[in-house]
């Protein structure tokens, strides 16, 4: 009988994965991460040259931006180059499997890129050292400039094929970088690569600003500005810089939030002390009153399939986490642990909300099935908010903030990452201090 | 059993020295009551004797019966001087999260907006905005810090 179930579970297995004998389980924190071999791309010695460029770096550049996203992972050992057993044009045309099984590589990356008529064309192949097959196999032309997304979306492609679920490595992290004294912090939209890489600022710290957020869709982002002192909802166009005020209401609009469609904003109202939820239709401007209580509502997310909101409010007292249907019908709370709960984000898989608890003057970031079972705390602080998701529903973005001296000093803000698994806790490079950040969804699809 | 009577006394008064004493540190120490803040170091004046802050409880927006009397002060001040607008800024300390933290600013704001208007100050002479954690007065991270920044200043604005 045992060996009827065994013989079972191993054919269901097999069918699930075809014919490769390597794969990565993402659904557990990794301690044995798969060993991987990254072979610097080929550079074709015909490439042209390009202005700013240097092309015949690119193959060496491209595959240390792969190596650094796997490494982020947790998942993925990237090997040192020292050990590769096979020059790059070689190693891309036939691996000699045993050899690089040698070196202890489970995987393999190879690829070569070639410049011509102002175009950077580009191929790699995934190769499964253990079945000694090709895994994958994909080729793609782009502008030069482009080099570093080329990297993301190969790293994407590999990171598929090897968990089964989609990537996050071609995306965009915008956030609020901090400068300046605490009592009078210079806040400014600011955009960067998820690895850190072109940062680029958007505002010029002349207004504060806070909590910018993606548009699922597009490239428009949410946030709040204290233009002109009236702190209010806007949009800005991140391609354009085109922006505009989206909550223009008699009183402070805060929270915004893009609907999964990206065609609402979902956002906070406070009029005299009373703070309620409200929709706005992009399009048609129409308006929509989602809760009406005496208490503090805000920090509204839209469940995946826009049916549900889920908000924080004070109605029971305390902040705590409660789900609606999305026209505002039957609230329910989902957070009664000890403690108080705040910012609920619901995953872009819909299968968890993550949120924020603080309990006996301790922050955590933390997730919960959308009916609040299933608590589970990730990390423990000083202070810490704000978690966002990577589109694949896999890894959260927040920041934290150190504990400051007497006279404010010592004080910092910084992004930092952490697996749903609760491994993996890292901080993220960026050239400021960083908070609020809101990841995009993957840019190309 | 004159020695048990004695022994009561002492007790008693042992308990007293005691509960005096919990009591006094708890409030004088870094002047606090509760925790609301109850000095005078971070405030300042609108004219002379009318201060321009009152202080909040953790994730409170009622008003203290000092608070209170404070916003009564400003009250006759504002019915002295009719030409004058206020700005009322309410302000949240940083152990919570940024748009809660928004949210009750402005409902502490509004309190002290409330509390002018029912002692004949006109709504109209009262703006009222939250800056939420993002303007500490006392940049430190301890308990005194959060409860000189749980407050609302009224600001002139003319």
């Amino acid at each position: 009988m045992k060996n009827i179930i065994l013989i079972f579970i191993i054919s269901l297995f097999n069918f699930k994965i075809s014919y490769a004998l390597i794969e990565v389980d993402i659904t557990r924190g990794n301690l044995d991460p798969l060993p991987i071999a990254v072979s610097p791309l080929h550079v074709d010695i015909k490439s042209e040259q390009i202005k700013d460029l240097k092309v015949k770096k690119l193959g060496d550049e491209i595959s240390r931006i792969i190596e650094r996203n796997f490494r982020s992972t947790g998942l993925f050992n990237p090997l040192k180059k020292e050990a590769f057993v096979q020059k790059p044009d070689i190693a891309h045309l036939k691996p000699r499997f045993e050899d690089w099984r040698l070196i202890k590589a489970q995987a393999l990356v190879t690829g070569k890129l070639f410049v011509s008529n102002g175009k950077l064309k580009v191929e790699f192949r995934l190769w499964d050292l253990t079945a000694s097959k090709e895994m994958t196999a994909l080729a793609f032309t782009t502008t030069p400039k482009n080099w570093r997304r080329v990297a993301h979306i190969i790293s994407d492609k590999i990171y598929e094929r090897l968990t089964g679920e989609a990537g996050y490595f071609d995306t965009r992290i915008i956030y609020v970088a901090e400068t300046g004294p605490k009592n009078l912090r210079v806040k400014r939209l600011a955009i960067m690569d998820q690895d850190g890489a072109n940062t680029k600022y958007l505002t010029l710290g002349n207004e504060l600003v806070l909590t910018p957020r993606f548009n699922p869709t597009n490239q428009l982002v949410t946030y709040l500005s204290y233009f002109r002192n009236l702190p209010r909802v806007y949009l800005l166009d991140i391609e354009t810089g085109m922006q505009e005020v989206v909550g223009n209401f008699p009183g402070m609009t805060f929270a915004p939030r893009f609907s999964p469609d990206g065609k609402k904003i979902i956002m906070s109202f406070a009029k005299d002390g009373n703070s309620d939820i409200f929709t706005m239709d992009l399009e048609t401007r129409v308006v929509e009153r989602i809760t009406e209580h005496s208490s503090i509502d805000t920090s509204p997310s839209f469940s995946p399939d826009g049916k549900y909101i889920c908000f924080n409010s004070d109605r029971s007292g305390l902040q705590q986490i409660y789900v609606m249907k999305s026209d505002g019908t039957g609230v329910k709370r989902i957070t009664f642990g000890s403690g108080i709960y705040g910012t609920p984000v619901w995953s872009p898989r819909g299968d968890l909300i993550a949120f924020t608890k603080v309990r006996k003057g301790r922050f955590y970031i933390g997730v919960m099935r959308p009916d609040g079972t299933g608590e589970r705390l990730l990390t423990e602080n000083f202070y810490q908010e704000a978690p966002s998701w990577s589109p694949n529903g896999r890894v959260l973005v927040f920041y934290r903030e150190t504990k400051s001296g007497p006279k404010g000093e010592g004080f910092s803000a910084k992004l930092w990452s952490i697996d749903i698994t609760g491994y993996n806790e890292r901080k993220m490079g960026t050239e400021t201090d960083a908070s609020d950040p809101s990841w995009s969804s993957l840019l190309s699809k | 059993m004159k020695f048990n009577i004695n022994l009561k006394n002492t007790l008693l008064i042992l308990f007293a020295v005691f509960a005096l004493s919990a009591c006094s540190t708890g409030k004088k120490a870094n002047n606090i009551d509760g925790d609301v803040y109850t000095g005078t170091d971070t405030v300042e004046y609108l004219a002379a004797g009318v201060p321009d802050r009152v202080f909040f409880a953790t994730n409170k927006s009622s008003l203290t019966t000092k608070a209170r009397e404070t916003l009564r002060k400003q009250a006759t001040y504002l019915r002295k001087n009719k030409n004058l607008n206020v700005t009322i800024e309410g302000h949240a300390d940083e152990r919570g999260t940024r748009e809660y933290n928004l949210a009750l600013g402005e409902r502490r704001a509004n309190a002290a907006k409330d509390y002018l208007m029912t002692y004949g100050i006109s709504g109209k002479r009262i703006n009222v905005i939250s800056y939420g954690k993002e303007r500490p007065v006392n940049t430190a991270s301890s308990a005194l810090a959060w409860s000189q920044n749980r407050r609302s200043v009224t600001v002139k604005a003319n």
